[in-house]
C-alpha cells in the first residue's frame, strides 16, 4: 500500500466532515494510505492571495515542508486549501525573494523551495490510480444518473500555477463521473463563481450567483450536482433556492465503491 | 602588403546619433594596413558608392571595410561597387554598426567604443580575405506550387502564362481551398464560386499546369534553380486517368454517414466521394477510414457500378520525383479549433457555430440548400449574435497575439446578408475594434450599420449559456454605455482566429525556410522583399505568410509568380562561392561532416594517395559538392581534425576577428 501525506484542512474537521471521511475510506479501498502530518495548521485561507505578504503563506509552507521531510507527495481535497497550497508552492519555486524571506523566517532544518509534488484528490484518482482502474473497482455504479460537475473558480485557476486541467473546458470531473458509472452533464455555468464569501455581506448576490449555477445544471437535465469545495456546497445548498441535490464528489466515490449507502437509491 | 580602405556610414542619424562616426574613422585609420579611412552620410547612395570606387582606384586598395548596416541589407551593393572597379567582391567586409550597435545602445561613448571594435575585427578579417570566383549552375525551367487554394491557383496560372511548366501539389482531393467554401465575397458581394471555379477549370485545361491532387511534398533536396522534390501521391483507390467524375459511385455507396468536411461536418457524405460539384480534378476518392470494402473486405458496390473500371482497392501510395527551378509555398490557413473557448459553449451547443460554418449554412450548395436554419432543430433563427476576435488579439496562450485581419469584414458581410435576406432577424455584433482599412471596406461596414441596422456593440461576450428551451443566453458587456447585457439568441457565430495550416511547419523544415513564432513563413524583408523567403528560390504566396483577404492573396500570388518567372527566365544562376572545402590530407574519413550537413552536399570518395614511404594507399575522404553546399559552416565546426574549412569564413579569418575583438 502506497502512503501519501494528506492535508484535510479546518473545514473538513467541522462543516465538511463528509468530504473528509469518504476521501479517506475510498483511498484505503483503492490501495492508498493517507497520513496526516502532525500539527498541521490552517492553510491560510483566502488571505494568502495577498501578494506581498509572507506571513499568510507560512502555514502552507509548513505543510508542504512536512510532506517533503517524509519524501511523499501531498494530497489535498478541499478546493480552497488546494488552491492556496499549490499556488504557494508554485510561487516559492519561482520567486527567489519570497523563498528567501520565508526560509529566513521559518528557519527550517533545510530550506524549502517548492520540492513537494501537490496532488488534488481528483488528480490522484486520475494520475496515480487512473480512472480506468477506478472504474474496474466500482461495485455500485451510478447507472443512468445524470450528474453535473461543479468546478467553481478555485479548483482550476490560476491555471498556470494549478496545472490541473483546462480552466474553460475541463474534463477531470466528467471523467470521474464516467468512471463511477454516471452520465456527466455539461452545462455552461460549471466553472463560474458560486458567490463565495459574499454570502457574509450580501445574501442576494450569493443567491443570484449560486442560483444561476443550479438553474443551468437543472436546465440541462442534471439529477444531482457534485463539488470539491465546502463553500460552494454551502452556497449551492443554502443560498441558491434550488432543490437539486448537492454532494461532495467523495460521497459518490465511496458509494460507488460500496463504502456508503444512500444517494444512488 | 595589404592596402585597406575603411568607410564609415552615418546612415543619416541612424548610426551617427549614437556613434561618433568621425572618431570611428579616425581610430580605424591607425589599424595596420589601413591607408584611407573616411566617413560619409549615406555610403549606400550613388555618391557614397562613388566615394568608395574612387578610393579603390586612387589608393589601389586590396581590401575594403564598410562600417554600416547589416550585410543582409547592403553587402551586395558594395560588392557590386567594388567589382565595377576591378576589386574582387569577396575582398569587401561589412562591419554591422547599425543593427548590432547604434540601434541597441543609448550612450555615445559605449556605442562608439563598440563600433571601433567591430571595425577592427572586420579589418583583421579582410587581411586574410582571398579573392573568390562564383561559379554558375543551370536553372530547371519548371516551377512547383505547394497548395492549390486561390493563392496557389493564381501563382500557377501566371507562371504558366509566361510559358513555363508548373506543378500544383494539393493535399485535398480537389484544388480550390478555403475560397471554394465561401459563399459571397466582400466588399462586392459577388459569389465566390462564380469567380473561383473558372480559374480552377483554367488550371485543369492549361497544358502547362499539372495538378497533383491528394498529394503531399515528402522530401526536398537541392538548391535554387535545381530542386529535387519527392511528391507523395496518396492512394485514392480510384484511377484518376479512368474516372470520368460521373458520380454514380457516390450515389450508390451504402456508407452514407461520413461527416462532410467540405460542409464543415454539418451534413454527411459517402465513403467514396467527390468533395463538391465543381471539384478539379473531378475524380472520386475513397475515404479508407470509412469504406467497408477497405475495412472489412465486404461491399465493392462502387466497383460494380463504375462503368469504366476506375475503382482500384489495391492502390498504394505512390512516390514520384520531379526537378524544379523554383518553389512557391501557398499552404494557406485554417480557423483555429475552439475547444479552449468553452465560455462560448462551442462544444456544448450545435447552434454556436464558427463563421466558416455559417458560410456553408448560407451557401446554396450547403447542408440547407442556402436557407439559413439552425443546425439543432432546422428552424429559422430570429436573433443572431456575432462574436468577433475569438482567439485573435489574445494575450494568453489560448489564442493568437495577432489580428486575423479578415474577420471584421466577413462579419459585416454575414450581418448584412442576413438582414437583407431575412429582414425580421435581429443581428448583434460584439467587437473590440472594427478594423476596415482597404478599398471600399469602411463604406461596406458603414452600410451594415446605417443601412441594414445591424447592432454593433463595443464589448466582449463573457458567457454563452445554452438553455433547454433552445434559446442561447448571451451575457456581454456594452463598454460604451457601461451595461451588462443578456441577449436571448437563437444562433451564435464565432469569428475564430486564423492560423497557418499544420503542414506548413514540417514543410518549412524541408525547405530550410524560416517561420515566425506563429508558424507564418517569414519573408526575406518585411517591406522590400515581401514574397521571397530568405532561402533562394523559395517564394511565398497567400495566407501562409500572414493573414490576408482574397484580393491581397491574389496580388501576392501574382507577385510570387513574377519573382519565380524572373528566376526561370535565366539559363543559369551565379552560385555562392563561400562554400566548404575539405583538405584531403587532413581528412580522416570519420563522416562527422556528412552527418551534420543539412543539404546533403558532402559525400565520401576513395582516393589514391602517395604515402611518405613511396607506397600508394587508398583513403576514404570527404568531398563537397559546391553546387549543393549553402555555406552554413556546420561541417567546419563538426570536423574533429580541422580538415573542413569555409571559403570566405575560414577558421583563421574567424579567429582573427575574435582576436581583434578581445585584444
Amino acid at each position: 500500500m502506497e502512503t501519501f501525506t494528506y492535508y484535510p484542512g479546518c473545514t473538513l474537521r467541522t462543516k465538511a466532515k463528509d468530504l473528509d471521511t469518504y476521501a479517506r475510506s475510498s483511498a484505503e479501498a483503492l490501495g492508498i494510505a493517507l497520513e496526516e502530518p502532525s500539527d498541521w495548521q490552517c492553510c491560510g485561507g483566502a488571505y494568502t492571495t495577498a501578494k506581498d505578504e509572507i506571513a499568510t503563506k507560512l502555514s502552507a509552507v509548513r505543510t508542504l515542508n512536512a510532506a517533503k521531510e517524509l519524501d511523499r507527495p501531498l494530497i489535498t481535497v478541499c478546493s480552497a486549501c488546494h488552491n492556496v497550497i499549490k499556488q504557494t508552492n508554485y510561487d516559492i519555486s519561482r520567486d527567489e525573494e519570497m523563498a528567501s524571506k520565508v526560509n529566513n523566517y521559518l528557519k527550517l532544518a533545510e530550506p524549502y523551495n517548492g520540492e513537494t509534488k501537490v496532488y488534488h484528490y481528483l488528480e490522484m484518482l486520475r494520475d496515480v490510480i487512473g480512472f480506468d482502474n477506478l472504474a474496474s473497482k466500482v461495485t455500485n455504479p451510478f447507472k443512468g444518473k445524470k450528474i453535473a460537475a461543479y468546478y467553481g473558480c478555485l479548483l482550476l485557476r490560476p491555471s498556470k500555477a494549478l496545472a490541473m486541467d483546462d480552466p474553460e473546458n475541463p474534463t477531470i470531473m466528467e471523467d470521474f463521473i464516467k468512471a463511477i458509472g454516471g452520465t456527466p452533464v455539461i452545462y455552461a455555468q460549471r466553472n463560474e463563481c458560486c458567490g463565495g464569501y459574499i454570502t457574509m455581506e450580501d445574501k442576494a448576490q450569493a443567491a443570484k450567483r449560486s442560483g444561476a449555477v443550479m438553474d443551468s445544471a437543472k436546465d440541462q437535465g442534471a439529477d444531482m450536482i457534485i463539488t470539491a469545495c465546502p463553500l460552494c456546497l454551502y452556497n449551492l445548498k443554502k443560498n441558491s433556492g434550488s432543490d437539486l441535490p448537492v454532494y461532495y464528489f467523495t460521497e459518490l466515490l465511496a458509494e460507488a465503491l460500496g463504502l456508503k449507502e444512500d444517494n444512488n437509491g | 602588403m595589404q592596402r585597406i580602405g575603411v568607410f564609415v556610414c552615418h546612415c543619416g542619424t541612424n548610426i551617427a546619433a549614437t556613434v561618433d562616426v568621425k572618431a570611428v574613422a579616425e581610430a580605424l585609420g591607425h589599424e595596420p594596413g589601413v591607408v584611407i579611412s573616411q566617413d560619409y552620410q549615406y555610403m549606400c547612395s550613388e555618391s557614397g558608392q562613388n566615394l568608395v570606387k574612387d578610393a579603390i582606384k586612387e589608393h589601389n586598395l586590396t581590401g575594403i571595410v564598410i562600417c554600416s548596416c547589416s550585410p543582409r541589407m547592403h553587402e551586395n551593393t558594395f560588392r557590386k561597387a567594388a567589382a565595377s572597379v576591378g576589386l574582387n567582391p569577396y575582398l569587401v567586409e561589412i562591419a554591422n554598426i547599425r543593427e548590432q550597435c547604434s540601434w541597441i545602445h543609448k550612450e555615445i561613448a559605449t556605442a562608439t567604443e563598440k563600433a571601433i571594435i567591430l571595425g577592427k575585427a572586420a579589418v583583421a578579417k579582410v587581411h586574410l580575405n582571398a579573392p573568390l570566383t562564383a561559379g554558375e549552375s543551370p536553372v530547371v525551367k519548371r516551377a512547383l506550387v505547394i497548395g492549390g487554394g486561390i493563392a496557389g491557383i493564381q501563382t500557377a496560372l501566371d507562371i504558366a502564362e509566361a510559358g513555363f511548366d508548373v506543378d500544383i501539389v494539393e493535399k485535398e482531393p480537389t484544388i480550390g481551398g478555403k475560397m471554394a467554401q465561401i459563399d459571397k465575397t466582400f466588399p462586392t458581394l459577388d459569389c465566390a464560386a462564380c469567380i473561383l471555379t473558372p480559374k480552377m477549370v483554367e488550371c485543369s485545361q492549361n497544358e502547362k499546369i499539372h495538378i497533383h491532387s491528394f498529394s503531399e511534398v515528402s522530401d526536398v533536396k537541392g538548391f535554387v534553380g535545381n530542386f529535387t522534390v519527392t511528391i507523395k501521391k496518396k492512394a485514392r483507390f480510384v484511377d484518376e486517368t479512368k474516372c470520368t467524375g460521373c458520380g454514380l459511385c457516390t450515389e450508390k455507396c451504402p456508407m452514407k454517414k461520413v461527416p462532410n468536411e467540405f460542409n464543415m461536418g454539418l451534413d454527411n457524405r459517402t465513403a467514396i466521394y467527390i468533395p463538391f460539384a465543381q471539384a478539379v480534378p473531378k475524380v472520386a476518392t475513397i475515404d479508407p477510414n470509412h469504406c467497408m470494402m477497405l475495412k472489412t473486405g465486404k461491399c465493392g458496390v462502387c466497383s460494380k457500378v463504375c462503368s469504366v473500371g476506375a475503382i482500384d482497392y489495391k492502390q498504394q501510395d505512390q512516390f514520384i520525383e520531379e526537378k524544379y527551378g523554383a518553389i512557391v509555398v501557398a499552404t494557406g490557413f485554417n480557423p483555429i479549433k475552439l475547444d479552449k473557448y468553452d465560455e462560448f459553449a462551442y462544444n456544448q451547443c450545435a447552434d454556436v457555430v464558427t463563421s466558416l460554418e455559417l458560410e456553408r449554412l448560407m451557401n446554396a450548395a450547403g447542408p440547407n440548400g442556402g436557407t439559413l436554419l439552425r443546425p439543432s432543430d432546422k428552424t429559422h433563427p430570429h436573433k443572431i449574435v456575432f462574436v468577433q476576435c475569438v482567439g485573435s488579439r489574445c494575450d494568453d496562450s489560448k489564442g493568437k497575439p495577432y489580428c486575423s485581419k479578415i474577420c471584421c469584414m466577413y462579419t459585416a458581410k454575414h450581418a448584412m446578408l442576413i438582414r437583407e435576406k431575412y429582414p425580421d432577424t435581429e443581428v448583434y455584433v460584439f467587437y473590440i475594434d472594427v478594423r476596415t482599412p482597404g478599398k471600399n471596406f469602411d463604406e461596406f461596414y458603414r452600410r451594415a450599420v446605417e443601412q441594414y441596422n445591424v447592432h454593433y456593440i463595443k464589448g466582449m461576450v463573457g458567457k454563452v449559456t445554452p438553455k433547454s428551451d433552445g434559446k442561447i443566453d448571451v451575457q456581454a458587456s456594452d463598454l460604451l454605455s457601461n451595461e451588462q447585457l443578456h441577449i436571448d439568441a437563437d444562433l451564435v457565430v464565432l469569428a475564430a482566429a486564423i492560423e497557418p495550416d499544420k503542414t506548413a511547419r514540417p514543410l518549412a523544415t524541408m525547405l530550410t525556410t524560416q517561420m515566425d513564432t506563429n508558424d507564418f513563413f517569414t519573408e526575406a524583408h518585411p517591406k522590400l522583399r515581401p514574397v521571397e523567403s530568405a532561402t533562394a528560390g523559395i517564394f511565398l504566396s497567400g495566407a501562409c505568410q500572414g493573414p490576408k483577404d482574397i484580393p491581397e492573396t491574389v496580388a501576392q500570388g501574382s507577385a510570387a509568380a513574377a519573382k519565380a518567372i524572373g528566376l526561370l527566365c535565366k539559363n543559369s544562376i551565379t552560385c555562392n562561392p563561400c562554400v566548404a572545402h575539405s583538405d584531403e590530407l587532413m581528412c580522416n574519413g570519420c563522416s562527422s561532416c556528412e552527418k551534420v550537413c543539412p543539404y546533403g552536399a558532402i559525400t565520401y570518395i576513395d582516393k589514391e594517395f602517395r604515402m611518405p614511404d613511396r607506397t600508394t594507399a587508398i583513403r576514404r575522404v570527404a568531398s563537397v559538392n559546391p553546387a549543393v553546399c549553402q555555406g552554413c559552416g556546420a561541417c567546419t565546426v563538426a570536423c574533429p581534425s580541422g580538415a573542413m574549412d569555409l571559403n570566405g569564413f575560414s577558421n583563421s579569418q574567424i579567429m582573427a576577428e575574435v582576436d581583434a575583438i578581445c585584444k
